[in-house]
């Protein structure tokens, strides 16, 4: 997953220490007094100031999905903000490649924002006198890139966001969903490090945040960019996180993997918010599935493998080869009715037709394979190895026993090979 | 205590005499060159320069005369090869090349220099131009023929040996003047109001008050400093004038979405590509829309500028009240409502043309 390309230790892109925005004047004294500690309120109330981030520490991982989430007023986008200095923060240090860009002069912010982190927009934030190219091309020409180089960037990214031949349409012309394709072109042609995504999907159709999100991951996987992603949408925070921050009153409650985060909230706000949430969303075919109940070598021949599964309580087995690479499934059924026809060979006795899952994939997409067949869902790893298998009654049973759990003390198996990291 | 206390008295009619006067002693000789380069423009005054031995060696006058005018067109030719190279838009480079013409031409040969330039283009030319100016801008053919026979109308005006032709244009040269020094000295004064709030809070009851104040108020104070003649006229027209475009330049570049400025200071704009590339071309509508304003006040004004020596359709005005000649002054002030309707209809498609572009893509 997207751990594997970072290194282990290094490889921490943004690091976030302490970060305060206190907004109205005076904001320092509010720092440096006892109202430090008081809640949110009460220091509007004493001193008219409004606190926005409260002392917000996170580390992102190179390559990594980082999901901030928040109800508006969260201080969600003031944070966002902050990461390009559109928001001076009031205290605290944002380390960037190792450097606080909080400590950074006229110059050298225009060339962080020109080169190291480009930001994509709720409301777009296109300019409506220029053209889709044109947009495109801006931050480029900021930097003094010129016209050819410049178009020719342009293009490239235009082309990849799927918005060829749209070039010379003015944005007010566009559907808001190309729209944002645009201001996710604009981004991507200065080719940033970072980008930092400010609710980008909010203002779409269902239909289409939803297409966008898709493309994004898919976008990801090709360009694997760090991104800072902040949204107010449970949902999408658990479909593109792989690390998810929520944050309430301008600090940050809780954090984790996706499925830590719904499976054990921390706290009644949270439970609130993740009890709509549909464990389907996060739960993944590697935390439920099961040993599987009886293994058939393909040097076996029928008869042997008939016995087996006669003599075992479970009416399938699964084939597979010496390096336990799953080759299909037998059934009592199948494999009688082979023998009948003087089959020699156990690999014609196979049931046809059986899906197979990944340990990744959720259990929402589990629903179809389970009603296509009868029998189970065979598990397997990147390299054929048969490693499980889940019964259609655990898929039911699983959601039953985390609205059951709700209390938050459900234990899910974490699946193999993603461990739980601590960051913030 | 009825009546109110003769003793409590603020002499502000005095303090602003001895000011204006301390302005006069000290200033004059900067205002009588000032005065001179907007009569007489560069090119007028370096060749006065000439002729009073100012220079060591003395070229002729003919000769400076043809090296400024080499140079200008030097420069129109450049930046209008630039622009075409840049954009490889025709329209946008004739337009531009135009434009820069026409203002280069103007400082370097003054009022004097428009209004010989007016008187000396062929009559059905100006007809022709101002027909199609309307026609291109205001996009009706029957716009065309009203805005041509309104000029051509005024043309066949005369007052005993007094052709009104030779008025009207004479009228226009100072408005171009005045229009031209205005929107120089306004776009830059509304620019730098809509970047500073507290510029904004100063110069707005300034602005107020330039609008509210009686118009023949200004007469005054430029006929002290610039004796009578045209001269007093361009600045009284420039002060009465230029507060639209400072306006409407201001409200312009306010009214620029945040959401798109902060588009713009995220890709790293500084200061400088904020203002020209997303807030100066966003509020080109509002600008022009302060041009048309800003044109329609200096008309009104030239008329009341007469009084100080403006000549043209407004001496006319002037003089048949004198004299009670009901025909004359209605001649001459149809003549202005002629003019004034035929520049106010083709700035103002212009404006609208603008603001429909932005609409388009807004």
């Amino acid at each position: 997953m997207l751990e594997d390309t970072a290194s282990p230790d290094g490889g921490v892109c943004i690091e976030i220490e302490g970060l305060w925005k206190i907004f109205g004047p005076n904001a320092e004294q509010v720092l440096n007094s006892e109202l430090r500690t008081a809640t949110r309120a009460e220091i509007q109330e004493k001193t008219g100031c409004v606190v926005a981030v409260r002392d917000v520490s996170f580390k992102v991982k190179q390559s990594e999905m980082f999901v901030v989430m928040g109800l508006s007023g969260s201080g969600k986008s003031t944070l966002i903000r902050c990461m390009l200095r559109l928001i001076e923060p009031t205290a605290g240090k944002i380390i960037i490649n190792g450097e606080d860009i909080c400590t950074y002069d006229e110059k050298q912010l225009m060339a962080f924002r020109r080169k190291t982190m480009s930001m994509i927009f709720q409301h777009f934030g296109l300019f409506p006198h220029r053209n889709v190219i044109d947009n495109v091309a801006y931050g480029l020409k900021t930097r003094g890139v010129d016209k050819e180089e410049r178009y020719a960037r342009a293009q490239q990214v235009i082309e990849k966001v799927g918005l060829k031949g749209w070039e010379e349409y003015y944005p007010e012309t566009l559907s808001g969903g190309m729209q944002q394709r645009v201001g996710i072109a604009r981004a991507l042609a200065n080719d940033p490090q970072i980008l930092l995504m400010d609710e980008p999907f909010s203002g779409l159709d269902p239909l289409i945040r939803r297409q966008m999100q898709d493309e994004l991951i898919d976008l990801q996987e090709e360009l694997k960019k760090t991104i800072l992603f902040v949204t107010h949408d449970l949902d999408e925070a658990l479909k593109l996180g792989s690390y998810i921050a929520i944050m309430k009153d301008g600090e940050i409650i809780q954090s984790g993997i996706p499925e830590e985060v719904v499976t054990s909230p921390e706290g009644d706000y949270v439970r609130r918010f993740v009890q709509d949430a549909s464990p389907a969303k996060v739960i993944s075919a590697g935390s439920i599935m099961t040993e599987p109940d009886v293994i058939i070598y393909d040097w076996q021949g029928p008869k042997a493998a008939l016995h087996l599964l006669k003599t075992s309580k479970s009416d399938h087995g699964f084939l597979v080869t010496r390096g336990r690479k799953y080759l299909g499934m037998l059934t009592e059924k199948r494999l009688a009715e082979s023998l009948k026809d003087n089959g020699k060979n156990i690999r014609e006795a196979l049931e046809p037709d059986i899906a197979t899952s990944t340990s990744d994939i959720l259990l929402e997409d589990l629903f179809g394979l389970a009603v296509a067949s009868k029998y189970p869902i065979p598990v397997i790893d990147e390299d054929g190895k048969l490693i499980g298998e889940i019964e259609n009654d655990t898929i039911i049973g699983s959601m039953v026993q985390y609205k059951e759990a709700e209390g938050g003390d459900l234990e899910t198996e974490k699946a193999p090979g993603k461990e739980t990291e601590t960051n913030a | 205590m009825l009546e109110f206390p003769e003793w409590l008295v603020i002499p502000l009619a005095d303090w602003i005499e001895a000011i204006m006067d301390w302005v006069q002693a000290t200033l004059g000789g900067l205002f009588e060159v000032i005065g001179d380069m907007v009569l007489s423009g560069l090119y007028g005054t370096l060749s006065l320069a000439l002729d009073i031995k100012f220079f060591y060696w003395r070229i002729p006058a003919a000769g400076w005369a043809f090296v400024i005018l080499a140079l200008v067109v030097l420069l129109v030719v450049a930046a209008a090869f630039i622009t075409w190279r840049k954009t490889h838009k025709v329209k946008l480079t004739a337009v531009l090349a135009v434009v820069l013409g026409i203002i280069v031409y103007s400082a370097l040969f003054g009022l004097l220099g428009i209004e010989y330039f007016l008187l000396w283009l062929p009559w059905w030319l100006v007809v022709i131009a101002v027909g199609y100016a309307a026609w291109r801008t205001i996009h009706k053919w029957w716009a065309a023929l009203f805005s041509a026979a309104g000029i051509l109308i005024i043309g066949t005006f005369r007052f005993g040996s007094i052709g009104y032709w030779d008025l009207s244009m004479e009228t226009l040269a100072i408005i171009i003047t005045s229009v031209l020094i205005s929107l120089g000295a306004g776009i830059p004064v509304g620019i730098f109001m809509a970047r500073s709030d507290r510029a904004e809070s100063v110069l707005r009851p300034i602005l107020d008050g330039m609008q509210t104040m009686p118009s023949f108020v200004y007469l005054i104070p430029v006929m002290m400093l610039f004796s009578l003649g045209k001269v007093p006229a361009v600045f009284a027209t420039i002060i009465y004038s230029m507060p639209p475009v400072i306006r409407l330049t201001n409200t312009g570049i306010r009214q620029v979405s945040q959401s798109v400025i902060e588009a713009a200071q995220a890709f790293g704009s500084n200061a400088r590509q904020t203002l020209l590339e997303v807030q100066l071309p966003l509020a080109i509508p509002s600008i022009i829309v302060g041009i048309n304003q800003t044109t329609m006040m200096a008309l009104a004004m030239v008329v009341i500028a007469s009084m100080v020596g403006a000549g043209g359709l407004g001496l006319e005005v002037l003089l048949a009240i004198g004299r009670i000649e009901v025909g004359r002054g209605f001649q001459a002030g149809l003549s202005v409502v002629i003019l004034a309707i035929i520049i106010d209809r083709i700035t103002g498609a212009m404006a609208a043309s603008q603001q429909q572009n932005i609409k388009k893509y807004d």
